[in-house]
């Protein structure tokens, strides 16, 4: 029957998002390479761009490969996967280069490989692969632990890389956990963390030992009614105080410097322009000079010359406010939520639990790049170095995302024969 | 579908509402990004202009430009690895390369600052093949001025880096910090025609500062306009020969010419060259000059007042001829009695009295003219006497500024009936009696050498004069018409006066040139604080005068001895344009104008000095 075949089961919509931000992501690194007195092609493989074209063609070598693997093998082997690339996050941290301060690559001939970046799909895999177990329910505190264990491996090893970008895109699979049943309550204290984390920056202790005696009493007068609760609201107020104290700690020693600047920079923007700023004050004043239009491609001045740093890569966003404007800005943004949309409601129409929690991995992965890159580079978030999905320029980032999605689709595409199994 | 996948989808889209708005913030009605992109990108290169040259009255050049360097340092660029080298070559110590260095990277690491200021060209040829060796340093080409003859340094002025309260009482906006601007003499008061326009082009760089090419192809580029060249009234030989004659000495020379009221000399002593205030010069002799007790910046012509002595006696026989009080021929028996004299007792007319300077003659002329009996009460007959006295005084451009076109012109002083009624506290309380020194120009009047050569003008022109003016023509307004001014006393009146001062002239050795016909006016200026100023006022040749002079020297005596000789010698060499009296530049040169009384006198004066001290 025709319609058995792959290629009508495919989730077009997808494909011909991924393409369309594939090819604009190639279009705007030569863009942001460009180099008016040098006149290179789009095509030289001196430049970027060239390069990526590499990636792109064998990214696409990639998703046929994938297309024509059984969608079992994803189950089936999930475990193995994770297992392999959890060994080879300790082997690069043995063995591996160490780039601008991580220890986290691996150097074939000229092209280096970056493991943790394909720990994303290996963990999204085995996170679903636990899940979806029916004997096992989310909400019970045993496979909570070892759901959040299988992630939290991973993040470590690339924490102990000195990595943290990358180690918080683990953090995102939270939410999958969220979705599939876990108490609110734990998503609602890492919240309230954070935004104590970050008060402590602002306010001083005092101000927020107060504040923090006040809010507990009014915790107590409004909703403790018995003696228990009061102990555990008494006992939130005083976890909250010992951290608030010890965020200076966690600052200085927990911290690397650079980190701790970037924290700094983000409360106070104007602190220090040309040191610690730079990166956020130019990217900022690049995509704010683009106006509603921007100023056109390739005419992007401040991408051009090099203000903004690490422009292919994390920064490429900077080129698309820059020479396209906010109209393009919007069109962008447009794009990654109708991807995130229409992959929650591929994963939402999946027969099997594995291929749902899968899909909503790869969501909150991307999701997570994709909020943290764009909020970086308009400064709503310290400057943390991942990349924009399917845009920026780099051959670890482009596979692991094909990867990631690409695997989804052929699950989705798959997804009435779990039924004739079952 | 699940409730939660709705919290997830409801998560996602509130994101992308906070980033489009957050984007159309900073993208749509911020323009603060725009305009700091715009500083990103555009380097602005000041463009300075030349300076207007200045040329001496036939056409030679006094002042020019010469070209300097600013090394201009960009702290994040330099390699301090290298940093012996770039030391050796600039031949500075490690100290003052670390001190030079911080105060850049204080101001900022990645703009440019200056880091050795004025490197004069030749020293630039020797380092420039090198520089380019060494990143982070660029040289910046400036001009600095450059003095051909070194003379008429107090009237030129100079050039400096503009100061901070300059910048702020500009109301034109022009001025930036590092512009030069004049900062007094000609420099000063042409400082809007001298300076030119600044241009400016825009370049595009890269973050390095590296240019990548010309903004909107240079539509935004200004040209810089050069400065007006200026020609003066000054004749160069006369003016390095008067500056010669009075080095070593405290005083000033002015020669005007009578027919337009071109100043042809200025010389105020002691002055200073004017290349020690030029460029990296100033701050090595700049302290030095402005710090010495003899004040060499002090424009001695303009600003120095003296009593005019009996130069003065000339205006007050024009005025007694105007008024009526005395007649040409009336002769006059001088006994001696009224006041001291020089003059011998005898009878005077208006041509003896001038000649032999008889003070008693001119206080009996004076007398008439303040008590001209319109009133009954000597107190009021004097006051309105003073009056008509005052109007024509005025009318001689004394107690005020005549408008000569460099700074700082002082207006003399001459008092009036407010004067008096405020020394004398009231009116009605002074008379004749207490005012009869201002015959003989002394007393409170005081004037100023320019003045006093004007007065050489306005008797040559038998009445009228040109405003003195050191500016012949401009670039763009080309000969300036100097203004005229008429005294308000009849030509006729002239006549004796000058006749006294010819006579004056040809009877003193020092003052006669055998083939010039000079007319003259000593002064002996009395000096409170030491020896008498030595003064003198005139004109030559008496038919067609070609030049007006007034010189004053300090504490040097007898008026016919310095300023006399120096006035002599200036209008021979002005007129015939080579000097044959060598004994009289001796004479002049030696300095030593003292005779044998006035060295005991001086002698009897230190020791009561010393003693005083004691």
């Amino acid at each position: 029957m025709r319609n058995d075949q792959l290629i009508y089961k495919i989730d077009w919509m997808v494909v011909l998002v991924y393409f369309i931000l594939v090819f604009s992501g190639w279009l705007n690194i030569y863009a942001a390479d460009y180099d008016p007195d040098v006149n290179e092609g789009i095509l030289s493989f001196s430049q970027s761009s060239g390069k990526q074209l590499i990636w792109i063609a064998s990214s696409v070598v990639l998703i046929v490969l994938i297309m024509l693997v059984d969608f079992r093998f994803y189950d089936s082997f999930a475990y193995i996967v994770y297992g392999v690339f959890v060994a080879l996050l300790i082997f690069v941290l043995l063995l591996g280069q160490e780039v601008s301060g991580s220890q986290s690559w691996f150097q074939i001939g000229s092209y280096k490989l970056q493991p943790s970046e394909f720990t994303k799909f290996a963990t999204a895999l085995a996170l679903a692969k636990y899940l979806s177990k029916s004997t096992r329910k989310t909400e019970d505190i045993r496979s909570q632990v070892i759901g959040f264990a299988l992630f939290l491996v991973p993040m470590l090893l690339i924490i102990k890389q000195g990595d943290l970008g990358t180690a918080m895109v683990f953090g995102s699979l939270v939410l999958v956990m969220f979705r599939e049943g876990m108490h609110p309550l734990i998503l609602i204290i890492g919240i309230a963390v954070a935004l104590l984390f970050l008060s402590t920056l602002i306010f001083s202790q005092t101000i927020l030992l107060i504040s923090i005696v006040v809010i507990t009493l009014l915790g107590v007068g409004l909703v403790a009614k018995t003696p228990s609760k009061i102990a555990v609201v008494v006992l939130a107020g005083i976890v909250a105080a010992g951290f608030a104290k010890s965020v200076d700690f966690i600052l200085t020693d927990v911290l690397k410097p650079h980190q701790q600047q970037r924290v700094m920079q983000l409360l106070n923007p104007n602190r220090d322009p040309l040191g610690a700023g730079w990166q956020v004050t130019q990217s900022k004043i690049a995509i704010g000079s683009g106006g509603l239009t921007g100023k056109g491609y390739l005419q992007g001045t401040q991408t051009k010359f090099n203000f903004v740093p690490d422009q292919t890569t994390d920064n490429i966003f900077c080129t698309v406010g820059e020479e396209q404007g906010w109209i393009g800005s919007f069109l962008l943004l447009a794009a990654f939520t109708t991807l995130l949309l229409r992959l929650i409601y591929l994963a939402e129409r999946q027969k099997s639990p594995f291929a749902r929690i899968y899909g909503y991995s790869v969501v909150s992965i991307l999701f997570f790049h994709f909020a943290f890159n764009i909020a970086m580079t308009i400064g709503l978030f310290p400057v943390i170095g991942i990349p924009l999905p399917f845009f920026s320029y780099g051959g670890s980032s482009l596979w692991t995302f094909t990867i990631l999605l690409f695997i989804f689709l052929k699950l989705d595409a798959h997804r009435m024969q779990v039924l004739q199994r079952l | 579908m699940n409730a939660r996948s709705f919290i997830i989808q409801g998560l996602i889209l509130f994101i992308a509402l906070v980033f489009s708005i957050r984007l159309f913030s900073i993208q749509v009605i911020d323009d603060d990004y725009k305009l700091a992109a715009q500083n990103n990108i555009l380097q602005k290169i000041v463009d300075y202009p030349f300076r207007g040259l200045i040329y001496d009255r036939d056409g030679d050049l006094l002042v020019y430009n010469t070209p300097v360097y600013d090394l201009m340092i960009v702290p994040k660029e330099v390699d301090l690895e290298d940093s012996t080298a770039i030391m050796e070559l600039l031949e500075i110590d490690h100290a003052a390369f670390v001190a030079k260095y911080d105060k850049a990277r204080r101001y900022s690491s990645i703009l440019s600052s200056k880091f050795v200021e004025q490197i004069p060209n030749e020293d630039f040829a020797r380092i420039q093949d090198q520089l380019v060796k060494y990143s982070g340093f660029y040289p910046l080409p400036r001009t600095v001025r450059g003095y051909e003859k070194g003379i008429l340094a107090n009237t030129l002025g100079y050039i400096a880096e503009v100061s901070r309260s300059e910048i702020n009482r500009d109301t034109t906006n022009y001025y930036k910090g590092g512009d030069y601007i004049g900062k007094v003499g000609i420099e000063k008061q042409y400082e809007d025609k001298l300076r030119g326009k600044r241009g400016v082009r825009y370049k595009i760089v890269n973050v390095q500062g590296v240019v990548k090419g010309e903004f909107k192809d240079g539509e935004y580029d200004t040209a810089s306009v050069p400065g007006q060249s200026i020609q003066l009234t000054i004749d160069s030989e006369l003016q390095a020969y008067a500056e010669k004659l009075l080095d070593g000495k405290v005083g000033s020379m002015v020669a005007i010419d009578p027919r337009t009221g071109d100043i042809l000399a200025m010389v105020s002593a002691p002055s200073y060259d004017p290349n020690h205030l030029s460029g990296r010069n100033l701050s090595e002799y700049g302290p030095s000059i402005m710090n010495d007790s003899l004040k060499p910046l002090y424009n001695r012509p303009l600003q120095a007042t003296y009593a005019p002595g009996s130069m003065f006696k000339t205006i007050q026989a024009l005025i007694a001829l105007q008024e009526n009080k005395v007649s040409p021929n009336e002769k006059i028996i001088c006994d001696g009695s009224l006041i001291g004299d020089h003059a011998p007792p005898g009878v005077y007319d208006v041509e003896r009295a001038i000649q032999l300077s008889s003070n008693n003659y001119f206080y009996k002329v004076f007398k008439r003219v303040i008590e001209q009996g319109d009133h009954e009460s000597r107190y009021i007959d004097a006051r309105i006497g003073m009056k008509k006295w005052n109007d024509y005084i005025n009318r001689f451009g004394l107690g005020q500024q005549l408008g000569v076109d460099i700074p700082n012109e002082n207006k003399g002083f001459i008092p009036d009936i407010a004067y008096y009624d405020r020394v004398y506290k009231g009116a009605n309380t002074w008379a004749f009696s207490n005012i009869y020194s201002l015959s003989i120009g002394q007393g409170e009047v005081l004037v100023t050498p320019l003045q006093m050569a004007n007065l050489g003008a306005l008797l040559a022109n038998k009445g009228h004069y040109y405003t003195p003016h050191i500016v012949k023509a401009i670039d763009d307004q080309g000969i300036i018409e100097p203004k005229l001014n008429d005294v308000g006393i009849d030509e006729i009146h002239f006549g004796p006066v000058i006749d006294g001062m010819q006579k004056m002239a040809e009877s003193n050795f020092r003052v006669l040139i055998p083939d010039i016909t000079v007319c003259g006016k000593t002064s002996t200026v009395e000096n409170p604080h030491g020896m008498d100023h030595s003064g003198f006022m005139g004109f030559a040749p008496k038919e067609n005068p070609q030049i007006a002079i007034a010189a004053y020297v300090e504490n040097a005596g007898w008026g016919a001895r310095a300023a006399a000789g120096i006035a002599s010698l200036c209008i021979e060499k002005y007129i015939n344009g080579e000097v044959k009296r060598q004994w009289l530049e001796d004479f002049v040169y030696k300095g030593d104008f003292l005779d044998e009384r006035q060295k005991r006198e001086l002698e009897a004066m230190n020791k009561a000095k010393k003693l005083a001290a004691q």
